[in-house]
């Protein structure tokens, strides 16, 4: 069964893991380094596994998304709701963790259906009708926390992003869950083929019966609800809900994650591997570049750099372009 | 007998305008001293370089692309400005020409790549973003301050429109550029081939418009208007600061769409631009006359009108559709 691994596209960016990770292997000292504390397992690699699980759950849900042909702004804001009112919950009442969490993520997931509803019943451009809650929904998370930073210490919701499972973060088990329910989803029942179908051409699929409608409206309220748990971890992580600040600039992260893993912002085929693949090369990259002591702030331009050549990578232009060029100077 | 048909193209013009004058209005009746000379000048003064980022990515959306690099343009420009006059004593017009030769050629280079290799606008622009952005903070991660007798004249410069109420130099630079865009939108040959490109590509291509070069002078365009509102900035803060204008592209992609032109391109007025911004501008004053008000309720505002300027126009498109 290699269906998983859909052909070779995740071989590009696992390519370009690889090739990270053993300059990191040379030029970090320590980088691959493990140590056992309190049944726990620490490291560099760990590090990236738990920080990266953000971006890895958003980028999950934005490889269906952006199957469909669509994509999908508002997540970060979604993550700092869903922070919101699982801080404000647990801080000023007595209901469970489990019910808060569910609360939170209920909310989230209506929030997604509204993106959904509009790009698919009203028609409107997904970056449009996304940028609506990118906009409005951290003035939302603002409103429930009274634009202050609640903090929380109830030790439930603190394992979400600091706890161990099984020697490793609690975090990555999440991730894991989610990305194995939408491989079983998409995979064992015919809902892969169904994204893709409207994402390729949504006439043919609406001709073929295919329920279109229905399927983005569940694509965005997939990707929200992913939001949502991302914004639990953030929360837990730091012990609060920060509106303001928390998942600022994700969505692009993600949307740069789904795009490096191989699968086309014009829709159709995709591959989630792909994406949680190019989550991890992100999260590496910033994790190496601080371990070098790059300054924080320029960060951001050897990211510029790798999704441009990426774009430049896919595109059948420039491919054909190089080919020539390199023909010729084997001519020569 | 005719009824008076209002054309298709106005209507959201029309209703962008409604808006404002009903906000305003209702902010004039509410609270006292709102509806003053004052207030106005410095709603011109307050959103001078969100309304010149705003011109050029009406140019960019006309066109059907989109821009997210400008915020990122905008503090790489104020930062060269403010490290060329502070650190190295050029002279401030000469540090300006500088950025805007950079801003110009940043967004042609983008127009390139988005032309030349039919890459998505969304994802170049992306790039765009984190690597001016970053360039920024290379040159400085501190804010750096600016004082030179030149700026000092400069802001000297005003109109007075009434007590204690003047134009500043920045708002009559941002009115003067409306006034240029206008010109250039409807009046020149490169105006028309950005409203061809933006409503039909293949048809351009067709009539033989040069297709091309006027996608790569949009996003020119587009870098030039992000480095001349940061040139403004520099002005109005009398500094440059690598982290400035964070979020600014979502800002001025509100406008532009507030404003009542289309995201799919080829139909909408610079005009529109102008009164959606003094609409964000407009919501901000609100909310400072009202102490009571905090400034999220201004994220809740914008996505609200959001939703209803893209609905109104959803309704519109079918309306006319129907009528064909």
């Amino acid at each position: 069964m290699k269906d998983w691994f859909a052909g070779g596209r995740v071989l590009y960016p696992l390519i370009g893991l690889g090739l990270l990770l053993m300059f990191d292997f040379f030029f970090v000292p320590n980088f691959f380094q493990f140590e056992v504390r309190d049944g726990r397992l620490f490291g560099t690699v760990i590090d990236i596994l738990n920080q990266g699980s953000k971006v890895m759950l958003l980028a999950i849900g934005m490889t269906l998304v952006i199957a469909t042909g669509g994509v999908d702004l508002s997540v970060g804001s979604l993550m700092a709701v869903a922070g919101a009112v699982a801080a404000v919950l647990v801080t000023r009442s007595d209901l469970p963790v489990p019910v808060v969490c569910g609360v939170a993520l209920g909310a989230v997931l209506l929030l997604g259906a509204f993106n959904g509803v509009l790009v698919s019943l009203v028609g409107i451009q997904p970056i449009v009708a996304t940028l609506i809650l990118m906009v409005a929904g951290r003035g939302v998370a603002m409103l429930l926390t009274d634009g202050q930073i609640v903090t929380f210490e109830n030790e439930a919701l603190v394992y979400i992003g600091n706890g161990a499972f099984l020697g490793l973060p609690f975090t990555l088990t999440l991730v894991l869950a989610v990305w194995g329910g939408a491989l079983l989803l998409t995979r064992r029942t015919a809902l892969g083929l169904f994204i893709e179908t409207v994402g390729d051409n949504e006439t043919a699929a609406r001709f073929c019966g295919v329920p279109n409608r229905l399927v983005k409206t569940g694509v965005y309220c997939f990707s929200a609800v992913c939001a949502g748990v991302a914004g639990l971890i953030a929360a837990s992580n730091i012990k609060a809900a920060d509106s303001s600040r928390v998942g600022e600039m994700m969505e692009l992260d993600a949307i740069f994650a789904v795009v490096v893993g191989g699968t086309a912002l014009t829709g159709g085929r995709f591959t989630m591997a792909g994406s949680v693949t190019g989550a991890l090369l992100i999260q590496t990259l910033t994790t190496t570049m601080v371990s070098l002591n790059v300054s924080p702030a320029i960060i951001p331009v050897p990211k510029a750099v790798v999704i441009v050549a990426v774009c430049l990578l896919q595109s059948d232009k420039f491919r054909a372009e190089i080919g020539r060029v390199l023909g010729r100077k084997a001519m020569a | 007998m005719s009824r008076f048909v209002p054309n298709a193209r106005l209507v959201p013009l029309m209703a962008t305008t409604l808006v404002l004058i009903v906000l305003f209005g209702f902010a004039s009746m509410q609270y006292p001293g709102f509806a003053s000379a004052r207030v106005v000048a410095n709603l011109f003064r307050d959103n001078a370089f969100l309304g010149i980022t705003a011109i050029g990515m009406t140019f960019v959306i006309l066109s059907g692309g989109i821009d997210l690099s400008v915020g990122g343009v905008l503090a790489f420009s104020t930062i060269l400005i403010a490290t060329l006059v502070g650190g190295h004593g050029w002279h401030p017009l000469a540090a300006i020409s500088v950025g805007l030769l950079c801003g110009t050629f940043f967004g042609a280079v983008m127009g390139f790549l988005i032309q030349r290799y039919e890459l998505p606008p969304f994802l170049v622009t992306l790039g765009g973003m984190f690597f001016a952005r970053g360039l920024a903070f290379v040159i400085s991660p501190e804010s750096v301050g600016i004082s030179h007798p030149f700026y000092d004249k400069v802001m000297e410069i005003g109109i007075p429109v009434g007590p204690k109420a003047r134009l500043t130099a920045i708002a009559l630079l941002w009115i003067g550029v409306v006034f240029v865009a206008i010109f250039v939108a409807h009046w020149t040959a490169f105006g028309r081939n950005v409203y061809a490109l933006g409503g039909n590509e293949q048809s351009a291509r067709l009539m033989g418009l040069p297709v091309g070069p006027t996608r790569v002078g949009v996003y020119a365009l587009n870098g030039f208007c992000s480095a001349l509102a940061g040139a403004v900035a520099t002005f109005y803060m009398g500094s440059g600061n690598p982290s400035m204008g964070v979020g600014l592209e979502l800002d001025a992609i509100a406008s532009v769409v507030i404003g009542g032109t289309l995201l799919t391109g080829g139909s909408g007025f610079v005009a529109g631009t102008l009164v959606g911004v003094l609409i964000l501008g407009t919501i901000q004053t609100v909310i400072l006359f009202d102490g009571r008000l905090n400034s999220w309720w201004m994220r809740i505002a914008i996505g609200v009108l959001l939703l209803g300027f893209i609905l109104l126009q959803r309704l519109l498109g079918r309306l006319t559709a129907a009528r064909r």
